[in-house]
């Protein structure tokens, strides 16, 4: 833009080159112009193709859940439903309570993220602001346990769960989950951002350790608590292995990817009832994520700069 | 600290530590030292466990079922990673511009990444249900026989990698995009200034910048693909006929449907090794193509 502005002034000091130097501004802005309203045009049409790829099987399993039996599986398929039918949300609600599930997974993924929270909270502030020996040595113990995924450590789990009564039991579902190593560390980033002098000017005025994170340091690292806590939250509600092992015997404390994956094998290939269950269990997390958006998106953009 | 005296000093640390540290030796040190010891043991975890020594891992070198079950997570790691990656850093080039609604397709796109597994596998499970899904009645408009999907032997494996690609695209874009704008934009221009056409700044500024980005979704791709486990219960169950049977998938069946725990904690024990060596590698190399500028 600046050379051109130049140029146009250059044109002007000799009066027969003005009109020809004039048009052939015109002519290369317009052409330019054109050529990136197209590139723009392009890449909205690629960006809806890939939408449709993404949205689409969501869409499709909405339809679905509306439709009959014999609508849901005939060939060619029909896009909408007709008639359109509540039937199938019935039949799950019948077949399994979903309302429990529903209230299961809620119950279990807030008190999950609560825990989560105040376990990674505190050892992330005596990492960060205390000094005793061995400090960075059970640092280093908290970051090895991000190598052990619970697969690897399901059976001696799900014995220690039996031995201690807690098979089928919401404290069992629970336990595992409350403590983070990534939070830790991710929260401990946190307190190390905020400057020294906080706690230095509040220990001298007799403050203890308590009251420094409580009321000094806490409030500080709102946002690291909220990116925290989105990321346990959604983890929590889809987690579906440990919930499916420990919720083997009865329907009672099952969360919805566990009673979803039951209704499955009771319905597997009535899938209009299938999607309504699908529906069901999608619509709350789908809700949450649309109100949270820009902590999920900053949780995950914040697991890539720790590499 | 200012004046406390030792044992104060221990009593606070404590106090902070000591949820977490409890939670951590009860739930993931504790059961990773139990997976050893029950891994040499003979147990359906109803009778008394009976100490076997090596055996379950001399078992293990030998076992077919899980030679082919550690065959199918190379395989399911194989399709994945390139699928998920070069998707992935297509999206975020895609959505890395200025323009009205971008918020809006980056949200769509990272719609599955909020989804559970359970309910993508059974999505996807219909979407290639091989008679009246609608990926093949889309592949017959085209004119194209769509194969069986999770029903035949050869397509299993392959519906499993489609579903969990298609799963994973959002968030390795979230991530790329991150990389993506930490870029410094007065390379773009100083290349410009060079004369570097598009695809030229793509290949000697864009990719090298992103290697750190890149090699992170690497590195977490390839520790959770090793454990891949909900897609594959959910829609094939490891068949048909084993032909999906994944190393998480034996863990969970010899435990609690064939009554063979110690077995199973040995080949958790070998997945544990299997992820640390790999990860280990990955570290090891990254010196030859992860750039830090």
């Amino acid at each position: 833009m600046a050379d051109l502005t130049l140029e146009h002034v250059d044109a002007g000091r000799t009066a027969v080159d003005r009109p020809a130097a004039e048009t052939r501004f015109r002519r290369a802005v317009t052409s330019q112009q054109a050529r990136r309203r197209l590139r723009r045009l392009a890449r909205y049409a690629v960006m809806l193709v890939c939408a449709v790829v993404m949205i689409g099987p969501f869409a499709w399993m909405v339809l679905a859940s509306l439709k009959t039996d014999a609508d849901v599986r005939s060939v060619p398929p029909t896009l909408f439903p007709d008639p359109v039918t509540g039937g199938n949300y019935t039949r799950v609600l019948d077949a399994f309570d979903f309302w429990r599930f529903t209230f299961n997974s809620i119950g279990i993924a807030i008190a999950s993220t609560v825990l989560q929270l105040v376990t990674a909270t505190m050892a992330a502030y005596a990492f960060a602001r205390i000094e005793f020996r061995g400090r960075n040595l059970m640092f280093g113990l908290y970051l090895a346990t991000m190598m052990i995924p619970l697969q690897v450590v399901i059976v001696p789990l799900f014995i220690e769960m039996r031995n201690l009564g807690l098979v089928d039991s919401y404290a069992g579902l629970l336990l595992p989950t409350i403590v983070s190593s990534f939070g830790t560390f991710l929260l401990r980033q946190a307190f190390m951002a905020l400057p020294r002098e906080l706690d230095e000017a509040a220990f001298i005025d007799g403050a203890n350790h308590f009251q420094v994170f409580g009321k000094v340091l806490l409030p500080l690292v709102g946002p690291a608590l909220a990116t925290f806590a989105v990321f346990a939250f959604m983890a929590t509600w889809n987690s579906f292995l440990w919930p499916l092992v420990i919720t083997q015997a009865s329907d009672q404390h099952v969360t919805l990817p566990v009673g979803l994956s039951r209704l499955n094998g009771r319905f597997s290939t009535d899938w209009n009832v299938v999607m309504a269950g699908s529906v069901m269990s999608v619509v709350p997390i789908v809700a949450f994520y649309l109100f949270t958006q820009r902590w999920v998106i900053r949780s995950v953009a914040f697991t890539g700069l720790k590499g | 600290m200012v004046g406390v005296s030792g044992w104060r000093k221990l009593g606070v640390i404590a106090v902070f530590l000591g949820p977490s540290l409890v939670a951590l030796l009860a739930f993931s040190i504790g059961p990773m030292v139990g997976t050893v010891w029950v891994s040499f043991q003979e147990w359906n975890l109803i009778r008394d466990a009976r100490f076997v020594g090596v055996d379950n891992y001399r078992e293990l070198w030998g076992d077919d079922d899980f030679r082919r079950a550690l065959k199918n997570t190379l395989y399911y790691l194989v399709g994945y990673l390139p699928l998920v990656t070069a998707g992935g850093l297509g999206l975020a080039l895609l959505v890395n511009h200025k323009m009205r609604g971008i918020a809006f397709f980056r949200a769509v796109y990272f719609l599955p990444v909020v989804t559970s597994w359970v309910v993508v596998a059974l999505l996807w499970k219909w979407l290639l249900n091989p008679s009246d899904g609608l990926v093949n009645w889309l592949l017959g408009l085209v004119g194209i026989e769509g194969p069986g999907w999770w029903t035949s032997r050869a397509w299993a494996m392959p519906s499993v990698i489609l579903a969990s690609a298609w799963k994973d695209l959002g968030f390795v874009m979230i991530i790329l995009l991150a990389g993506l704008q930490s870029i410094d934009e007065t390379l773009y221009e100083a290349a410009r200034i060079d004369g570097a056409n598009a695809w030229c700044q793509l290949r000697s500024i864009t990719l090298p910048m992103l290697t750190p980005s890149l090699f992170f979704v690497m590195v977490i791709s390839l520790i959770n693909g090793f454990q891949v486990f909900d897609q594959v219960w959910v829609m094939t169950d490891g068949g048909p006929a084993g032909s999906s049977s994944v190393v998480v998938e034996q863990i969970v069946k010899n435990t609690f449907s064939y009554g063979r725990a110690g077995y199973a904690s040995a080949q958790s024990v070998a997945l544990f090794l299997i992820i640390l060596i790999v990860t280990a590698v990955q570290l090891r190399f990254q010196k030859r193509w992860v750039f830090y500028g």
